[in-house]
C-alpha cells in the first residue's frame, strides 16, 4: 500500500468549503426573506439590484461546488476548459436569447391583457 | 496536483493504448460528458422558465408568498426556511461524499463506508423533504377563484394578508357529489372537487364585509399584489367561473398555470435524479462494503459517482435561486 500514502487528507480543504457554501447560503437567504427596499425595488441592468446579487452568489457556490467538490482543480486544464467554458458559452447564449425573447413577448401581450372588469 | 487524480486504471480502460486523453479515465470523462449533456438539460429547462417568467412579468406568482410552509409551525408565514434547509441537507450529503472520496484515495474503507452511509441518508431526507414540499404545494394554503379567462383571484383580509377560504365562505347544502364509478358512468373520472361552490364562496364574501380580493398582477413600484377595493370587487366575481384550491398540471391558486407547471417538472426532475443517484451511491455503498475496491486497490468508481451526487447538488443550488430566491 506504498501507493496510499501518496494522498495526503484534504479533509481541512474540504470543510473550508462547506463553510464558505453554508455562509452564502445563509447570506442568500437571509437577503431572501428580509428584501431590502433598497435593493429589492431598485433597477440596475433591468433587474433589481437584489437579484444580481442572487445571481453572483449562485455563480460563486457553483465555482466552489465544481473546483472543490468535483475536483475540478485537479484536473488536467484542457479538461476543465472542455467542459466549464463549452457550459458556460451554451448556457449564456442560451438564456439570452430566451431570456430577451421572453422580454419581448412580454412586451407585446402586456397591453393586451386586461385587469379591469 | 497530478496526486489527487483518479488512481491508476491499469491502463487498460482506453483501447487502442495507453494514452489517457486529457489525464482522465474513460469512466470519469464519460462522467464529465453526461454532466455536461445534462447540465444543458437543465439548463434549457431553466430557460424557458425564465421565457415564461418574462413573458408574464407582470403576473407571475411571488415565490415567497406560495413556499411559506415549515413542520411543525401551522399557519406560520415561514418562508424560505424550509428550503434553505433542503438546500443544507443537499449541501451537506456532498460533503459526507467528497469526504468518501477522500478517504476513497486513501484506502480508508471503513471510512468510506460510514461516508457514503451519510450521504445516502442526507439524500432520502431531501428526497422526503422535497416529497413534504410537494404534498404542500398541491394541497394548496389559502385557495382562490378562478374566473372564466383564467385569470386566479385571491382574497385578503382588512391587512392585506391572504385570508384561507375555510374562513369566509359560507357552506350550504350543496346537491352537487363527487362522481365515482359505482355512482355514473364507470369510464367517467371526475376530479376531486373543490370544497366550496362559486356561490358559497360569493355569499361568505358578501357577508364579510372587511375582506377583499386581489389579482394576479404586480404593482410595479412594491412589487406586490394588486389588491381591488372592495366597491369593485363584485364586477371580478361576477365573472368567477371555478374555486381552486392547491395546485395541479391545469391550474393553481398561486397563479400561472404555468408557475405550478416548470415546478412540477423543474423540481420532479431534479428529484428524479436525486432518486436516482440514491440508488447508485446505495449500489457503491455495498460494493464498498465487501471489498470490492479495496481489492482493485482504487476507489475511482466512488469518485465517478461522487461528480454525479456533486452535479445534482449543483443544479439544485440554480433552482434553488432561479424558484426560490429571483
Amino acid at each position: 500500500m506504498a501507493h496510499a500514502q501518496e494522498h495526503t487528507s484534504h479533509t481541512k480543504l474540504i470543510w473550508k468549503v462547506f463553510g464558505i457554501l453554508s455562509v452564502v447560503t445563509i447570506v442568500e437567504v437571509i437577503l431572501g426573506i428580509e428584501k431590502p427596499d433598497s435593493l429589492h425595488l431598485s433597477r440596475v441592468f433591468g433587474t433589481s439590484p437584489l437579484n444580481i446579487i442572487f445571481l453572483v452568489l449562485t455563480l460563486v457556490k457553483a465555482y466552489y461546488i465544481t473546483w472543490f467538490f468535483m475536483h475540478m482543480a485537479d484536473e488536467k486544464k484542457n479538461l476543465r476548459r472542455a467542459v466549464v467554458w463549452t457550459g458556460v458559452f451554451l448556457i449564456s447564449y442560451l438564456a439570452t436569447l430566451l431570456l430577451i425573447e421572453g422580454n419581448y413577448i412580454g412586451d407585446v401581450l402586456g397591453p393586451l391583457t386586461k385587469w379591469n372588469y | 496536483m497530478e496526486a489527487t487524480i483518479a488512481t491508476e486504471t491499469n491502463g487498460q480502460t482506453w483501447s487502442g493504448g495507453n494514452n489517457k486523453p486529457l489525464g482522465a479515465s474513460y469512466g470519469k470523462m464519460m462522467m464529465w460528458f453526461f454532466i455536461l449533456s445534462d447540465a444543458l438539460t437543465f439548463s434549457a429547462f431553466l430557460a424557458a422558465y425564465g421565457l415564461t417568467r418574462f413573458k408574464f412579468i407582470e403576473s407571475w406568482p411571488i415565490a415567497d408568498e406560495v413556499f411559506t410552509h415549515f413542520p411543525f409551525l401551522h399557519g406560520v408565514h415561514a418562508p424560505m426556511y424550509y428550503v434553505a434547509f433542503m438546500t443544507f441537507i443537499l449541501i451537506f450529503s456532498s460533503v459526507t461524499m467528497v469526504l468518501a472520496v477522500d478517504a476513497g484515495r486513501q484506502m480508508k474503507q471503513k471510512k468510506v463506508t460510514f461516508y457514503m452511509l451519510l450521504t445516502i441518508i442526507g439524500g432520502l431526507i431531501f428526497l422526503g423533504s422535497q416529497a413534504w414540499e410537494w404534498k404542500n404545494f398541491i394541497g394548496g394554503s389559502y385557495g382562490a377563484v378562478q374566473l372564466n379567462d383564467g385569470k386566479i383571484i385571491q382574497f385578503v383580509d382588512a391587512s392585506g394578508h391572504q385570508i384561507e377560504l375555510e374562513k369566509f365562505a359560507i357552506a350550504s347544502h350543496s346537491e352537487r357529489t363527487q362522481h365515482t364509478k359505482d355512482k355514473g358512468l364507470w369510464f367517467v373520472k371526475e376530479a376531486a372537487l373543490p370544497p366550496f361552490s362559486v356561490n358559497e364562496v360569493i355569499e361568505g364574501f358578501k357577508a364579510n364585509p372587511d375582506i377583499t380580493i386581489r389579482t394576479e398582477k404586480i404593482n410595479a413600484e412594491t412589487k406586490t399584489k394588486t389588491i381591488i377595493p372592495r366597491e369593485e370587487a363584485m364586477a371580478y366575481l361576477n365573472e368567477a367561473k371555478v374555486v381552486v384550491k392547491g395546485a395541479n398540471l391545469k391550474v393553481n391558486e398561486y397563479g400561472k398555470t404555468l408557475f405550478a407547471d416548470f415546478f412540477f417538472f423543474i423540481t420532479g426532475f431534479h428529484g428524479f435524479h436525486v432518486f436516482t443517484g440514491v440508488l447508485i451511491n446505495i449500489i457503491i455503498f455495498f460494493n464498498v462494503i465487501i471489498g470490492t475496491y479495496q481489492k482493485r486497490g482504487h476507489y475511482e468508481m466512488v469518485e465517478k459517482v461522487g461528480l454525479y451526487w456533486h452535479f445534482v447538488d449543483l443544479v439544485w443550488v440554480f433552482v434553488f435561486t432561479f424558484f426560490y430566491l429571483v
